[in-house]
């Protein structure tokens, strides 16, 4: 308070949130750089020179507050908890912070030659071992660099594995209606004609519609194991049969590996490709939207398909870099993405077999509790025991959609749960603990769920305005799209 | 070992809460919750070791690190897209703060104000770079945006080949092969001293600088494009930009980059943040995600991801990229570095990289059995034409604690493309020239 009623300096969110452009002022340098040491060289045709560089002139310390006050507006894992569905927002463990960016692997160049990067090499020839023992499958590419990268490159080598069969004019692949966007963005981008097929009144995948499916054309079918509903699929192992007896091959989406660390191999149950995203299951950082690794695991027939490169340990025991035979070719510019690869081997080397086995059960027994605690609250819309994550339905109180209840939930300090998806399930709220929460954070989390419910039967509109204390309340997102202002522009004069 | 009970240090359930929890549940134990997968292939063993604690588990990852032969240790001269660039001490810190570190794709934008900004930053800082009107919050990489703006060529042309001069990057150039072959795409290379387009092509693809480090005459490029209703998509080096004109010059339609080259640690390949920039005119044509600015119900300003109705989760298969996760936190990487560099930083970065780079390329020149065999004006990265095949001469470099440059011998008889920057001092120069001197020996 001020005796004059005006609002205090620090809350003026205008003057902290200015952008670096607006903070410019001719004259102020951010950085001291070095005079060359070497013998002056003539400068090139000034016709073929840049006339005028429009960057900001702003101070270090400038930065340094800008930037950390703007990371103090964000939820993050190391803040908050963060229970969103089917991006197991664990906890990013500090020491793969530490390894990564050892100058030994952090300064190491993608095209230096093999016997220069004997280590990272043998770092990734290690990782690829251990990503085959947990898909149980027998051939990894580490080089798709983001999960939905790992289904493009997964469905292109099951492609290039059907035409190798003569069987390349297959265009139909199946997904379930529950799936992930992207597997649908993915298998276009590949080049396939996507079948939505539904899930039948267990949740399970409709296997009659399979069978309808299962002609000449099949190329295969994209699916998620454990599902987005957050429950193993008790009919894949039949789905599996069918489609390679038409066919066709199978494809796992492992965005849910959570759930299935050392309590069952994809590779054993008839899948023949499996992508993992390293930044859900092996605790790489997130980063605000990335940077993500989509390393896919394959069967014997798809692995001289893989992208590369791939690591190989030679007869000598030394370590090389190598294109399969028949690769479906490179899906990005150098090696993968190595600094999330080598964070996931420090995850996996810190908590070997033992550690595997309670991530998966610790993130299985977190989710159960939260359906046994929730399930008073709000429509379940499968009654039976979940994997890594629930999906419920909040359509049981006028007041509190999906959309109220996640906004609600943000002034709580929680993040909210993926909302409004998967599509089949309506007013979605799909609740992901992970392993690393305590059962005291998922008591205060039903607590707040409680209150909000109660706020909500209290007062049918008040959820609607939610959240209040949030660094803002509700934005337009009409308005954003309608008149994009996707950059800062000079104000007009 | 000593045998204590492997207890992790991220789990916080003692057996007391998972007995209560358990009994909430229902289940007599933790095994039981996972009755739905089929016996037969329940807990099937896992072969992975034994856990490893936090000192034993950084010996090992550093006895890993310590068997590369790296550029914090010796002089470097590889380039080839990925490049050694100073990065002020304030970057790391800033970046890595739990607080950006740690948080998920901005899906509830009232709590993530700081991606969201933090990308806002980053599209103005390399739109105005590339000078082009608008950029999306970035790719996966360099190469895969390029790929990517092919793709979009073709979509806003509604024609499906494109040209790719054979200047441009080879891994590039594959990662485009991969990408527009499943749309039945043709992609066919050209010669940047007589491009020849085809009918029906979408898009002329070039490099500036091109692979070689040479400038070429992006003009005619972005004319002759133009003149057979084709779009000029560039891939340029964002260090460059700071010195030569830029893409948005010529007239490009798409103009793409390696954001690497902003201070981004080399890191063996990854991760990076791949630039793409266009013309507003193409917007809803962009890959990927993209942060707007907005105001919130009390009319403060706030930033959302816009332009949504392009992606996966809506569109799903008729969607314009199948992007989700992408390269945020290397983004911001990248919007941090460019704030502190600023207007008159990153030219000086891009002076000394020329001044330094024709230093040496001078130097080479003049050894007997060196020659330099393009003529046009480089940028930081040259040809040497070796008196030896070039796998001898790196050879010979690393036994003098060199790094030595690309083999580009399948392009230039005994090639060796050589990369110079602000980080190689004059000693390190001198140094290359003694021990390419002593290798032609």
């Amino acid at each position: 308070m001020t005796p004059d009623g005006a609002p205090p300096l620090r809350e003026a969110a205008h003057n902290r949130r200015r952008l670096l452009m607006e903070r410019s002022r001719p004259g102020r340098e951010g950085v001291t750089l070095p005079a060359s040491d070497a013998p002056p060289q003539p400068m090139p045709d000034a016709a073929m020179l840049r006339d005028g560089l429009e960057l900001p002139e702003v101070t270090e310390g400038e930065v340094v507050r800008y930037f950390t006050h703007l990371s103090q507006l964000n939820f993050s894992v190391d803040t908050n908890f963060y229970p969103l569905g089917s991006c197991t927002m664990k906890y990013n463990p500090k020491v793969n912070e530490a390894v990564a960016a050892l100058p030994g692997f952090a300064l190491a160049h993608p095209a230096q030659p093999e016997r220069q990067v004997q280590g990272a090499l043998e770092a990734l020839f290690r990782l690829q071992t251990f990503l085959q023992e947990v898909s149980g499958l027998p051939a990894v590419s580490l080089a798709p660099l983001a999960g939905a990268q790992g289904e493009l490159a997964g469905v292109l080598t099951l492609r290039a594995a059907l035409e190798a069969r003569g069987e390349g004019r297959r265009r139909k692949m199946l997904i379930p209606d529950t799936a992930h966007g992207t597997n649908p963005a993915s298998a276009a981008m590949a080049g396939f004609q996507v079948v939505h097929v539904p899930s039948d009144s267990g949740g399970d995948i409709d296997l009659g519609a399979v069978r309808a499916e299962a002609d000449g054309d099949i190329a295969g079918v994209m699916f998620t194991q454990p599902t987005t509903l957050g429950l193993f699929d008790r009919n894949a192992l039949e789905m599996c049969r069918v489609v390679h007896e038409a066919g066709g091959l199978v494809y796992a989406d492992g965005a849910n590996m959570n759930a299935l660390l050392g309590r069952a191999k994809l590779g054993q149950m008839g899948f023949d490709v499996v992508h993992m995203n390293l930044h859900k299951t092996f605790s790489t950082p997130h980063g605000g939207g990335g940077p993500g690794a989509g390393p896919i695991c394959v069967s014997a027939e798809l692995a001289p398909f893989l992208p590369g490169p791939v690591a190989v340990r030679r007869d000598d025991g030394s370590y090389g870099s190598e294109t399969p035979a028949r690769s479906i070719g490179r899906v990005g510019g150098a090696q993968g993405n190595f600094g999330v690869l080598i964070r996931a081997l420090s995850y996996i080397t810190l908590l070997g077999a033992d550690g595997m086995l309670d991530v998966s059960g610790n993130a299985v027994l977190n989710a159960n509790y939260l359906l046994a605690k929730l399930r008073p609250l709000y429509d379940l819309p499968f009654d039976r025991p979940v994997m890594h994550e629930v999906v419920f339905s909040a359509r049981k109180r006028p007041g509190a959609t999906a959309l109220d209840v996640s906004k609600r939930l943000l002034d709580h300090g929680f993040h909210a749960p993926t909302m409004y998806f998967p599509l089949v399930v309506p007013e979605a709220l799909m609740i992901e603990p992970t392993e690393t929460e305590s059962k005291e954070t998922l008591d205060a989390f039903v607590e707040a769920l409680h209150r909000i419910d109660a706020e909500a039967a209290a007062d049918e509109s008040f959820l609607h305005g939610a959240p209040y204390d949030a660094p803002v309340s509700r934005l337009d997102e009409a308005r954003a799209a309608r008149r994009p202002e996707l950059r800062w522009r000079e104000p007009e004069a | 070992m000593s045998g204590a009970p492997f207890t992790s240090p991220f789990i916080p359930n003692t057996g007391d809460d998972r007995a209560a929890m358990l009994a909430a549940v229902g289940a007599a134990s933790v095994e039981d919750l996972f009755a739905d997968i089929p016996e037969a292939f329940r807990h099937p063993g896992l072969g992975l070791p034994a856990p490893t604690p936090e000192m034993g588990l950084r010996a090992e990852m550093e006895a890993l690190a310590q068997r590369n032969f790296h550029a914090g240790e010796h002089p470097i001269f590889l380039g080839a897209g990925v490049y050694r660039h100073f990065c002020p001490a304030v970057v790391a810190p800033l970046v890595t703060r739990g607080e950006f570190l740690t948080s998920y794709t901005p899906y509830q934008p009232e709590v993530s104000q700081g991606t969201l900004q933090g990308t806002f930053e980053f599209q103005t800082l390399t739109a105005q770079l590339f000078g082009m009107e608008v950029s999306n919050a970035g790719m996966y990489d360099g190469a895969t945006s390029l790929a990517e703006a092919v793709l979009m060529a073709c979509r806003v042309t509604k024609r499906a080949r494109a040209a790719v001069l054979d200047t441009v990057n080879p891994n590039y150039l594959a990662v485009i092969r991969a990408y527009a072959q499943p749309h039945g795409i043709e992609v066919y290379e050209t010669d940047p001293a007589a491009p020849q387009l085809l009918p029906e092509t979408a898009c002329l693809v070039s490099q500036y600088p091109n692979f070689f480090g040479c400038f070429e005459d992006s003009q005619a490029f972005a004319d002759l494009a133009h003149e057979q209703g084709a779009l000029c998509v560039m891939s340029c080096d964002p260090t460059a930009l700071a010195l030569f004109r830029p893409p948005g010059d010529f007239g490009a339609d798409i103009a793409t980059g390696e954001g690497q080259a902003l201070g981004v640690p080399p890191s063996f390949g990854g991760p990076y943040v791949g630039i793409f920039t266009c013309r507003q005119e193409h917007v809803r044509q962009l890959p990927g995600r993209i942060a707007g600015r907005t105001v919130d119900a009390e009319g403060r300003v706030g930033y959302v991801l816009t332009l949504q109705p392009r992606e996966q989760h809506i569109r799903r298969e008729r969607a314009t990229s199948n992007i989700c996760t992408s390269t945020a936190l290397v983004a911001l990487w990248a919007a941090v570095y460019l704030a502190l560099m600023g207007k008159h930083g990153l030219r000086r970065v891009a002076e000394l990289c020329w001044q330094k780079s024709h230093y040496a390329a001078s130097r080479i020149a003049d050894l007997p059995g060196y020659s330099l065999p393009l003529t046009g004006t480089f940028f930081q990265e040259f040809v040497v034409s070796c008196p030896a095949p070039p796998s001898e001469i790196g050879a010979a470099l690393e036994r003098a604690g060199i790094i030595g440059g690309l083999d580009v011998s399948d392009r230039f008889p005994n090639g060796m493309l050589l990369c110079v920057t602000e980080t190689n001092t004059r000693a390190e120069i001198d140094r290359l020239v003694d021990a390419l001197a002593e290798a032609a020996r």
